[in-house]
């Protein structure tokens, strides 16, 4: 039979029963528009957290210590002096800190830095300046705030030349970062504020190493060669850091690790697109039920047809022309919902960017390859459970189909 | 192709059409066995035109099935064409009732969602032939229902469905029309009407015909006559007085329908 004709004679069956059609083909399109719109957010909030990630640039890399061991800015100094590399090091202090303007408090991360960390981690100056390297030598109790931070203490004021008290110590605010975006969820610097690493150390914290040396908590590295003049850019900077600070330490198992900002990107990844299958996986659920009711509704609609079947097979059709037949109309109202479904689900996810129902920076991603998922396993449910109905339908005994009444 | 099938036919007139020898066909009911043909000796030569009678549970039923390959003797030989059926696979026998059997029933089996055109090019759908509108259109032109091929069978009287029936069993240009009780649902008038038709097709395009039928006076209309009882023949003679019907009853009564 020639597949015009089969197609032709399929889309003639189907709109026989136009409401019964209508229901079945519903069933379908609520499960495809379930799995493409809870895709498209998770990989809204994969991209999400790539993108904030890689704001940072991924030439980023971070040193810390690991349980019970220390990192101090000796090291920090060891990895900037390398006289082979060209690395931009900017140590880092972190710890949780109350500030408190006119008697209105709030809690931030405080972090101990140095000049360089403004260039190291992208950061973008709203207004005033950040921490200068004078700052740090003369521990100077000056703060950067970010914005979130000055938003929440100063409202729309300028907060330059202010005085806020941090831990019960007067600092000046000399800066304010400008929005990062991403809120504070994924750890924007929205929401810390930014003093001198010395200040830090011996006004704010005051962990010592047993060797009296200033501890640090994590050291950004940013490993992309500034020298015009010599090439000083390194194969495998991980690798590179890590057999500077092992030779200064001296010990047989590293006391420290070594994140590539990658590293940390794939991990978020591999986290992120469970959560994509999972969101599909329960939308799935709905389009398997929607399979479901094609099933059931080929099984009545043989039934029903018992005695066209025994005509077309008296006339000559063939076991595989019935079982076409049949397998051709659960597929055709399979595909025909994942279509109409798709578009549907393209809508909802579109609606939720307009409406900005998740925040002003979340955006749902459609990509085509979701699309495409949704739209196979549409074509493969109506296939899988067109199957039974079809062989049903192509086993009758069209003597006993002809009789049928 | 074209050759075997001057060969085929020419077989086919210099011997048997239909040739069943000690065809024997048993159901199993429950505990029971039942013997539907009981060791059946039957020729049915190309070109003619023969009635089956007996009353119902003779076994009149399963002789049609099997001849018309919807089903295979329990034991025994069908020859159709010089060819062994019951030696042939499910979709051999499909394809010899798509090239060689034309259907036709009491009830007339129409799709009712397809118009009279349509049920008519069903038959060819299934061997992908070509000018399929055309050979239908030519089909219903042949038993004069052409004006009513855009009509759906609850539209159409019962001669007219019949006749429709009859297009779509000679559409593929098959060696064998089986009639099961063609005329049963029709009136007398309109039943020797469908006669004539197939009488006309026996004559003109050398179809062997088979028409199963309790009606004495139908089967007056046949070259020959058998009779079933409990699964055996009892009789099997030539009908002596045949009733011709002329083209001339026919085209007038085409044109009374009309009005």
């Amino acid at each position: 039979m020639k597949i015009k004709s089969v197609f032709l004679m399929a889309i003639f069956s189907v709109t026989a029963n136009k409401l019964r059609t209508f229901l079945t083909l519903l069933g379908i399109v609520i499960g495809v528009a379930a799995v493409i719109s809870l895709m498209s957010i998770g990989r809204g909030t994969q991209q999400a957290i790539t993108a904030q990630i890689e704001s940072l640039g991924t030439d980023l890399l971070f040193v810390s210590p690991k349980t019970g061991a220390n990192l101090t800015l000796a090291d920090a100094d060891l990895i900037a002096s390398d006289p082979r590399s060209d690395f931009l090091v900017a140590p880092q202090i972190s710890a949780p800190a109350s500030i408190t303007f006119r008697g209105e408090e709030t809690s931030a991360v405080v972090n101990g830095v140095t000049g360089a960390y403004g260039s190291v981690r992208n950061l973008e100056i709203g207004s005033g300046h950040f921490i200068s390297p004078a700052h740090v030598k003369n521990r100077n109790e000056v703060v950067v705030l970010g914005y979130q931070v000055a938003k929440d203490i100063f409202d729309e004021r300028l907060p330059i030349n202010e005085y806020v008290s941090i831990n019960g110590r007067r600092f000046n605010v000399i800066g304010v970062l400008e929005e990062k975006g991403g809120g504070a969820r994924f750890g924007s610097e929205d929401g810390q504020i930014f003093v001198p690493l010395t200040t830090a150390y011996y006004r704010l914290t005051s962990e010592r190493t047993t060797q009296g040396e200033i501890s640090v908590s994590t050291i950004n590295v940013q490993s992309i060669s500034n020298s015009d003049l010599v090439d000083k850019t390194v194969e495998d900077p991980k690798e590179y850091i890590s057999d500077i600070l092992r030779f200064s330490h001296r010990t047989v198992e590293d006391d420290f690790s070594v994140t590539n900002l990658q590293d940390v990107i794939n991990t978020l990844n591999e986290a992120t697109a469970a959560l994509v299958v999972l969101l599909g996986s329960i939308a799935g659920i709905s389009l398997f039920v929607g399979g479901i009711g094609i099933m059931n509704i080929m099984l009545v609609s043989v039934t029903e047809r018992t005695r066209e079947i025994g005509i077309r097979k008296a006339l000559g059709a063939k076991k595989r022309d019935i079982l076409g037949q049949f397998i051709t109309e659960a597929v055709l109202i399979s595909v025909t919902g994942g279509v109409i479904g798709a578009s549907f689900g393209a809508f909802i996810s579109y609606s939720i960017n307009r409406l900005r129902l998740f925040g002003p920076d979340f955006e749902t991603v459609i990509t085509a390859d979701i699309a495409i998922l949704a739209l196979t396993v549409a074509g493969v449910i109506g296939l899988f459970f067109g199957i039974y109905p079809a062989a049903r339908a192509a086993k009758l005994n069209p003597i006993d189909a002809l009789r049928y009444e | 192709m074209v050759l075997n099938d001057r060969l085929d036919r020419l077989v086919g007139e210099t011997s048997n059409m239909i040739s069943l020898q000690n065809v024997t066909k048993t159901y199993q009911i429950g505990p029971s066995l039942i013997k539907a043909l009981n060791n059946v000796n039957l020729s049915i030569e190309a070109g003619e035109m023969v009635a089956v009678m007996g009353p119902s549970g003779s076994g009149k039923s399963t002789l049609m099935n099997i001849v018309g390959c919807l089903d295979v003797p329990t034991a025994g030989t069908y020859l159709l064409k010089d060819r062994k059926v019951e030696e042939l696979s499910e979709n051999e026998l499909a394809d010899i009732r798509s090239t060689n059997i034309g259907f036709i029933f009491q009830t007339y089996n129409l799709l009712p969602r397809l118009t009279a055109l349509a049920n008519v090019e069903l038959p060819l759908l299934y061997d992908g032939s070509k000018n399929t509108k055309t050979r239908a259109l030519e089909a219903l032109e042949k038993v004069g229902i052409d004006d009513r091929k855009n009509h759906k069978p609850s539209e159409l009287s019962g001669g007219q469905q019949q006749r429709v029936g009859i297009a779509r069993a000679l559409v593929k240009n098959p060696s064998i029309i089986l009639a099961d009780e063609p005329t049963g649902n029709l009136d007398s008038k309109t039943g020797i009407e469908i006669m004539g038709i197939l009488q006309d097709l026996n004559k003109n395009s050398r179809i062997t015909v088979v028409v199963v039928t309790h009606e004495e006076e139908i089967a007056n209309y046949n070259d020959r006559v058998i009779t079933f009882r409990d699964g055996s023949i009892v009789s099997d003679k030539p009908v002596s007085d045949k009733i011709l019907i002329s083209d001339k009853y026919l085209s007038n009564r085409a044109a009374n329908n009309e009005n």
